[in-house]
């Protein structure tokens, strides 16, 4: 036995030509079919070196191998604390591996010592040596790496101490972050597959289909589409041949939800689309990612050539009928692509564009046949439905949005990274309890919620609840999930441009009205944000928005002007400043900046002379300089650099 | 049976049947909505936008074309929100069109000029950037102008479900989304056969016959139906003429064998026609000279020279090869002259290679 997914010994019988109804729970529980005390002592052993039970005196270095953790050098201190702890001696009580996202990148990188969950943060190659001898060894905890409390100071030592997780709900990324991703042995251990086993040996397709109704999931890939009502009319066409795509297509700028489920728990999205093919009577899956998450790739492909090869996909698996495979298609990185029928255009091998949606792909999907297609967290939320039932499910959240939403926590909040929230859960619980407010003490102005197709709203609107319908009724969208917060130092208008700018460029060009209308929408904010704005753009603007919101074909161009429009609409003043006043009150916008020297604070020690690329600042040594607005750039460096505050920007 | 569905369009009950589009319903009941993308013979696209219609309790304007009818829906075709909408989907082409109304070889036989005059636009609200791709007409037939293609996406499918090709197809996206060739290769580096079936259901002056070119305004030009000469299918089509010449073969959407489709022999090889060498009435060659005769004396001279030789080598001395570009009617005569009159089994086609 080499790992706690192989054979015990030569009685058990479960191959993936030969399985066992019983595998995944004999894993934690067994041997079932035969009484040996050593069978049973091997599982234990591996159970707790993968969990590290305090009683074990087992330990666990979790890395975290998140896109921020990794780019800050996680997968160097990898190498570094298997070295450390071979070289300390510590190599039969220690373990270290690599974890998916675990979601407070502000902090990266973050490792987690189990059994007692200590979280070290902002861990640099010099702190290894530092945190093997004295936690590994010693038992004693590394203080100046714990996370300090900014409210309370106090120091946080389990991350279960520290607000940011403290606050959260983890349904979904309960495991992300704690488990080895590329080890499927770790996910069976946390009670993975379990979900699966239980729906196979115990429930009908009908009774997993009606806990998954009851729970009233709702899909996570921005419209909210029930997810039971979704199954069940694929599994009412009849047809000979079923389908089950999961979305991981993620191309909204900022969101990098489904990335971290997919890097950090891959199996749970395969335990999903099991059940659902469980459900709906499939026999072959699709997951559709982008090509530009290689890590998310590469562990997805790891986790199905390991689930293949226990029996947990392909034929007869786990001795219950059901056969599935799962295909990964890469996608080339289109936002349209992941709108649902593009996406199955994509992978039937055409162009990736939007198709007539009568009938529904629930009955005319991908090759013609009917086809369930849900987001990757959609997905990862199924098997906990299943193992805790339908009822508790529907207990988290609100009268029509239940469940946990995972968001992206990003710009100028303080603790920007990943985090699960009940729904519910007012925009200022997430933005100032959880996100810790905004950096630098500056002042809260909008937040943009939905990524490109979604909606900033202003502060007067931080009590609103975080659901489908709220959001919707906002201007906003639930979206993917992304949430970039904005302060006193964001140009709203620069803003709007900026996400248009996106889906600008994103049209697949099929329509009219968001293949040409994005793109005049588009040139009228530039000529706003670069002051040649008239009054009349703002009615024009208005009125194209609307057009292209209601007549596009898909819902990249029925949503792509929600920026401008609520801008438009809780940010008017701002638009009216770059048009009448010819100026940018946030600072922004660089053609309508303006930087001046204040002569009476200037000392004349040459810093912006020295820094400004364009050679427009004059002035002798100790007298006072002089800024050539002609030859002025805009590029601010000298206002950056002034230490007298002497360079005035309006 | 099929289940029939009863909806209101303008105030006016319709019944159809079930899977009907609403934009079928209306044309039934003879209630005009605009389209560029929708054509009864390709499959549905719904690109356009110009058909949309407001349905009561609905968020947004759905297109007709792709929005089958519903029991109880009901409609409005030129509602205030559809007029406005449409108009500014109109603009918004304009504004990334050349103003070439002037020269445009479509001019008067234009999808978009009719849209504009109807719905009153002069001049689009919109400016802005505007394609410019290089007018592509290196071939003897189609000239493609892709800067006043609207990107309806018909002579793709034309291309692709009718003549089975697939020269072309959309290339880049967005904005730039341009109808093109593989590696924007000119069409005769391409799969194209030149049948301008393409250019028959272009909407707008984007794909034009170069033969046509600069020959005469759409206003000037009679149309006269014919059969094509070229070959046994019969098919038939337009002859363009002006002034008592032909300038150019259109297609013919009451053409009973063949529609709007024709091949490049049909659309194109009309040429003789009007050719100074064509030969127009019968020659002798004796022995070496041509002289024009008339047609007596033409048959007379066969039927003797046909008579002498069934005379003196009998019938099957003679074989007869009948011609492509004569009708089926022609051809069985031909063959009872072959069989009958001369008496001889040998009789060919050469369509039968
Ligand atoms: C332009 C566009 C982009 C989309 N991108 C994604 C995406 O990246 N991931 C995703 O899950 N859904 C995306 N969607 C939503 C999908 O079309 C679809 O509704 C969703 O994947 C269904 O799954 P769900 O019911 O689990 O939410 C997109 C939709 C549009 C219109
Ligand atoms: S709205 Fe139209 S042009 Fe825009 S992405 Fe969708 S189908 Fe393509
Ligand atoms: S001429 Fe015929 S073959 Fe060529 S692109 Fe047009 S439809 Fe296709
Ligand atoms: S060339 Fe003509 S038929 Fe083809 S897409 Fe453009 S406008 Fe439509």
């Amino acid at each position: 036995m080499e790992s706690l997914m192989d054979k015990c010994c030569s009685q058990c019988r479960h191959t993936p030509a030969t399985p066992c109804r019983d595998y995944i729970v004999c894993r934690r529980e067994g041997p079932f079919c035969h009484d040996d005390e050593v069978c049973k002592q091997k599982r234990r052993e591996f159970l707790t070196r993968i969990m590290a039970r305090p009683e074990s005196g087992q330990q666990k270095v979790v890395v975290c191998g998140g896109l921020n953790c990794s780019s800050g050098g996680a997968f160097g201190l990898i190498d570094l604390f298997r070295a450390e702890v071979t070289r300390q001696k510590l190599g039969d009580k220690v373990q270290v591996v690599l974890s998916g996202c675990r979601g407070f990148c502000e902090q990266g990188p973050s490792v987690i010592i189990e059994p007692d969950r200590t979280f070290y943060r902002w861990v640099t190659a010099e702190d290894v040596p530092e945190i093997v001898a004295l936690h590994l060894k010693e038992n004693q905890v590394v203080e100046r790496l714990l996370y300090q409390d900014p409210e309370t100071g106090l120091l946080c030592r389990s991350c279960d101490d520290i607000p940011f997780y403290r606050r959260q709900m983890k349904v979904v990324l309960e495991h992300c972050g704690f488990i080895n991703p590329e080890d499927i042995a770790e996910y069976v251990a946390v009670g993975g597959y379990r979900a699966l086993t239980q729906a196979l040996t115990g429930m009908s397709p009908e009774e997993v289909l009606a806990e998954i109704k009851k729970s009233g999931l709702r899909g996570r890939g921005g419209a909210g589409f029930p997810t039971g009502k979704k199954w069940e009319s694929a599994r009412r066409v009849p047809s000979n041949k079923r389908y089950v795509i999961c979305n991981a297509d993620e191309g909204d700028p900022g969101a990098f939800m489904d990335r971290a489920v997919l890097e950090g728990n891959p199996h749970s999205v395969l335990e999903g689309m099991l059940l659902c093919a469980y459900v709906i009577g499939s026999d072959e899956g699709y997951i559709y990612v982008r090509a530009e998450y290689p890590l998310a790739v590469r562990r997805l492909r790891i986790a199905i050539e390991q689930a293949e090869r226990y029996g947990l996909l392909g034929e007869n698996i786990l001795n219950s009928g059901l056969n599935f495979r799962i295909h990964i298609n890469e996608g080339a990185g289109a936002f349209v692509c992941g709108e649902s029928t593009a996406l199955m255009a994509s992978i039937e091998g055409n162009r990736g564009v939007p198709r007539i949606k009568v009938p529904r792909s629930t009955e005319k999907g991908l090759f013609g046949k009917p086809t369930v297609l849900n987001n990757v967290e959609t997905f990862a939320n199924v098997p906990k439905i299943i193992l805790k039932g339908g009822a508790w499910f529907a207990t988290i959240g609100t009268e029509r949005s239940k469940g946990t939403k995972i968001f992206a926590l990003t710009g100028k909040v303080r603790n920007t990274g990943l985090v699960e929230v009940p729904m519910g859960i007012t925009l200022r619980e997430l933005i100032f309890d959880i996100g810790g407010g905004i950096k630098g003490g500056k002042r809260f102005k909008a937040v943009q919620i939905g990524g490109p197709s979604g909606g900033s709203l202003p502060e007067d609107m931080l009590d609103l609840q975080i659901d489908y319908e709220s959001l919707t009724g906002a201007g906003a969208m639930m979206g993917s999930g992304s949430m970039v917060v904005m302060d006193e130092d964001n140009c709203m208008v620069n803003m709007a441009r900026f996400f248009l700018n996106f889906t600008e460029r994103e049209s697949c060009g099929k329509c009219t009205p968001c293949r040409e209308g994005t793109t005049r929408m588009l040139e009228i904010l530039e000529k706003i944000t670069t002051g040649k704005g008239s009054l009349s753009d703002i009615p024009l603007l208005e009125y194209l928005g609307g057009v292209v919101k209601t007549t596009s074909f898909c819902g990249l161009g029925t949503s792509a002007p929600n920026p401008v429009l609520t801008t438009l609409s809780y940010f008017r003043n701002e638009y009216l400043k770059h048009i009448q006043d010819k100026r940018c009150p946030a600072g922004e916008c660089i053609a309508l900046r303006q930087f001046m020297i204040i002569a009476e604070k200037c000392t004349g020690c040459g810093a912006c002379r020295y820094v400004c690329p364009a050679h427009a600042v004059s002035g002798e040594k100790k007298k006072v300089h002089r800024i050539d607005p002609d030859a002025c750039i805009r590029c601010g460096r000298c206002f950056e650099i002034c230490k007298y505050q002497a360079v005035k920007r309006r | 049976m099929a289940k029939e569905v009863t909806l209101m369009i303008n105030g006016q009950e319709i019944t159809v049947p079930a899977g009907t589009t609403v934009l079928e319903a209306a044309r039934q009941a003879d209630i005009y909505i605009p389209t560029l993308c929708y054509d009864p013979e390709l499959s549905l696209w719904g690109g356009c936008r110009l058909c949309i219609v407001e349905v009561r309790g609905w968020k947004n304007l759905p297109a007709s074309c792709i929005t089958p009818v519903r029991q109880g829906m009901v409609v409005e075709t030129e509602s205030p929100a559809v007029r406005h909408a449409r108009r500014t989907l109109i603009e918004l082409l304009l504004a990334n069109h050349p103003e070439d109304c002037l020269a445009c070889e479509r001019t008067g036989a234009c999808a978009l000029q009719d849209l504009a005059y109807r719905y009153g636009i002069r001049q689009s609200s919109f400016t802005g950037k505007r394609r410019n791709h290089t007018i592509e007409s290196g071939n003897p037939f189609i000239v493609r102008d892709m800067n006043k293609c609207i990107l309806c996406g018909l002579c793709v499918r034309v291309c692709s479900e009718i003549v089975g090709r697939s020269a072309i197809d959309f290339a880049n996206r967005g904005f730039f989304s341009k109808v093109a060739a593989p590696m924007d290769l000119p069409l005769e580096r391409s799969e194209c056969v030149f049948c301008g079936n393409c250019i028959s259901v272009c909407p707008v002056g984007a794909l034009t016959g170069k033969p046509m070119w600069g020959q005469g305004r759409r206003w000037e030009i009679k149309k006269v139906q014919t059969v094509c000469p070229y070959c046994g299918t019969g098919c038939s089509f337009n002859l363009n003429v002006k002034d008592d010449r032909v300038i150019g073969v259109t297609s013919n959407p009451d053409a009973p064998v063949n529609g709007r489709w024709l091949c490049i022999k049909g659309r194109f090889g009309f040429g003789f026609i009007h050719h100074r060498e064509r030969i127009q009435m019968p020659l002798i060659r004796d022995p070496f000279l041509f002289s024009k005769v008339n047609w007596d004396q033409a048959i007379g001279l066969a039927a003797r020279k046909l008579k002498e030789i069934k005379a003196k080598h009998g019938p099957d001395s003679i074989g007869v090869l009948a011609s492509a570009r004569c009708t089926n009617e022609e051809n069985y005569l031909l063959n009872k002259f072959a069989r009958a009159v001369i008496g001889t089994n040998n009789i060919d086609h050469c369509a039968r290679l």
